[in-house]
């Protein structure tokens, strides 16, 4: 594959999708004639016609609730929520339904869903349209929950998510839609969606993230790398189940530990990963984790975007306290 | 709009159809019976929401169906499941937790779910149901299965947000879709004639650009009769329906219920409406089934459930092991 933005890579993963299995089917409000709020869906209807890329009604709970009626029947769909904030009125079929209908059915019932949905901030809109709702669904065993940060994995991720016989909420880091890479045509030596993956080495503090905030944490680990610091950042990937085994080996070598997202602090990710992190590599640390994210605020209108969202000198200060512990 | 159907006029039923469905109605009876005086017992674990009083709706839609067929049920979910061909033993297993149950004991008297019989599961959220034969309709309608899909649901569902959205769907997608609002008259306590801002659910179905039809719920050939020409219209392509059943549940809510709510609509559905008495009086007044195969069916029924109870008590419990399988397939 040439090198494709993140929209087009997971364009392209969903048209090969479509291309080697049937029993694929991608459905949304708008995913057919126009291509999906961000053309991630563009030109798929027109090559595989209307019974295989389904234009709904703006219904979320009915979308999804299909979705698991498919599945039943045979269906692979893969479902699109146009933003993060939208994704509310389906909770109930998400968490009730998809989640729970496998372990209620004594494993005779498998549900392979994906459902896309757009995330986070950065893109000057507002509440309902910028949110990180990762931790509602990470919370909700039965889910899979996985968040991509560049184009190969948007490809691969989401190709792994459909194969996949159990519930994905697939999450796109929407700010980064329009970032560009080579996407490989064969997953080769690229980890399972099951596994973190480590992105850039370093031997004194391990940063944890994911989605849009993987890039900004990469560009902290350049600028620490000036000042003589240097930063181990890991792309999580998979947020449920989290890949633990990774993060404890990269902690108990660096003794040091930061987790980075949009989403609020408070009961996000990063205090699940925080006590993990504390249960698996106490006397390896030298610091507490510490935690780098959203204000527990709803989420600004755009003009104070910035200022909500951790941007390179939040996460350079919380490196700098680590060390000052 | 909506139309009331005569309950005098029914389909020829040969008398081993009769005779089936008045088996299915009498073995949702006894189940429920049974399941009332055993929850006494404190043996059975969680709630239970009785069918008993409803059998006629099932039993008189299901009669119409095969296992390329989806239902989708509901928390009062007994008798769908025994009327769309669930195993009565595996059934009461589940219910009391067992490991031999429908879903290995995980799933319980709100979840029992068998696809092999087109049985997409109870449900315990109300309106949880009606999206998901949306999916079963559309993919039957993809397949060109000629299957379709049946949502049951209750008074409190016709309410809920999801319940609308498939509605609408349903019409959208002109699926293989009949959704059956079973109105037994209350929402748990909260009586129908107050929650549902209009005369009949039915009468939402002109909303939603579908036929709505009421028929009266103690009657099986009344239910028979409006099931069989919704379902012949979505097979043969001509979308879904709006069927609203209206009857009276004999027992509370769950096993338990005090029922401070209502009085004494039970009694006199019990002894002027009751859809097995009626079924019985009609088939031998006509001469299409004898008595005494009636009462044939009412004793293999009885040992029936007799059997599935003593196999559900004697079979084993999950262990804790069994609380963390099934939630992921193993890779």
């Amino acid at each position: 594959m040439p090198v494709l933005t993140l929209s087009q890579a997971i364009n392209t993963g969903l048209r090969r999708a479509l291309e080697d299995d049937p029993a694929v089917i991608v459905m949304g409000q708008d995913v057919g004639g126009l291509g999906g709020v961000f053309r991630v869906t563009d030109g798929l209807q027109k090559d595989f016609g209307a019974d295989r890329v389904i234009d709904t009604p703006l219904a979320e709970a009915g979308i999804v609730g299909t979705a698991i009626g498919l599945a039943l029947r045979g269906y692979r769909p893969v479902c699109e929520i146009q933003f993060d904030g939208f994704v509310y009125p389906a909770f109930n079929q998400i968490v009730s339904q998809l989640a729970k209908l496998r372990a209620r059915s004594g494993g005779r019932l498998a549900l392979p869903v994906v459902v896309r949905i757009p995330v986070g901030g950065g893109i000057g809109a507002v509440e309902h349209h910028s949110e990180s709702n990762e931790a509602y669904f990470a919370h909700t065993a039965g889910l899979r929950v996985v968040c991509c940060s560049n184009p190969q994995d948007g490809h691969w991720l989401l190709r792994q998510a459909i194969d996949c016989d159990d519930p994905v909420i697939f999450y796109e880091p929407k700010r980064r839609y329009w970032s560009k890479s080579d996407v490989p045509e064969d997953p080769g030596d690229l980890p399972r969606f099951e596994h973190a993956q480590v992105l850039r080495d370093g031997g004194d503090v391990t940063v944890l993230t994911y989605g849009g905030m993987v890039d900004t944490c990469l560009r902290a680990a350049e600028a620490a790398e000036e000042e003589g610091h240097s930063l181990e950042v890991i792309d999580l990937r998979t947020l449920s189940p989290l890949d633990i085994e990774t993060i404890t080996e990269s902690v108990r070598e660096t003794g040091r530990c930061v987790v980075v997202h949009e989403a609020p602090t408070f009961a996000g990710l990063g205090a699940e990963i925080g006590a993990a992190v504390t249960e698996h590599c106490f006397y390896h640390l030298e610091a507490p984790v510490l935690r780098v994210g959203g204000y527990n605020t709803p989420y600004p209108p755009a003009k104070f975007e910035d200022q909500y969202l951790p941007d390179l000198d939040r996460v350079l200060d919380a490196v700098d306290q680590s060390f000052a512990w | 709009m909506t139309d009331t159907l005569s309950t005098g006029v029914t389909r020829e039923l040969d008398e081993n159809a009769l005779l089936d469905a008045y088996r299915t109605m009498r073995t949702i009876r006894a189940f429920e019976e049974r399941l009332h005086d055993e929850f006494a017992t404190g043996e059975i674990p969680g709630f239970v929401h009785l069918y008993a009083g409803e059998e006629a709706s099932a039993t008189g839609v299901c009669t119409h169906l095969d296992d390329r067929d989806s239902i989708a049920s509901t928390h009062r979910g007994h008798g769908h499941c025994i009327a769309k061909g669930v195993d009565v033993k595996a059934m009461m297993a589940e219910i009391y937790g067992r490991r031999t149950g429908s879903c290995h004991g995980k799933g319980g008297s709100m979840h029992i779910a068998d696809l092999s019989k087109g049985m997409l599961g109870a449900n315990g959220i109300v309106g949880g149901g009606p999206p998901l034969i949306c999916g079963a309709a559309l993919a039957a309608k993809q397949q060109r299965t000629g299957g379709v899909g049946v949502a049951f649901f209750g008074d409190g569902a016709s309410n809920q947000g999801t319940t609308l959205e498939a509605l609408n769907l349903a019409s959208v997608w002109n699926l293989p879709a009949i959704f059956v609002a079973e109105n037994n008259g209350y929402a748990e306590a909260t009586a129908s004639t107050w929650s549902v801002a209009a005369d009949n659910i039915a009468d939402r179905a002109a909303g939603f650009g579908m036929p709505g039809v009421i028929v009266d719920g103690f009657d099986f050939f009344a239910v028979y009769e409006a099931a069989g020409e919704a379902i012949e219209r979505a097979r043969e392509g001509g979308g879904p329906t709006l069927i609203e059943v209206k009857f009276t549940r004999y027992f509370g809510h769950f096993e338990g219920d005090q029922q401070t709510y209502r009085a004494s609509e039970v009694a006199n559905a019990r002894e002027n409406l009751d859809c097995l008495k009626r079924f019985r009086s009609r088939v031998t007044e006509t001469g299409q089934v004898e008595a005494a195969k009636l009462d044939a069916v009412d004793a293999q029924v009885a040992d029936l459930v007799d059997a599935a109870v003593d196999e559900a008590k004697a079979a084993p419990k999950p262990t804790a092991a069994d609380l963390e399988t099934d939630v992921y397939v193993s890779y």
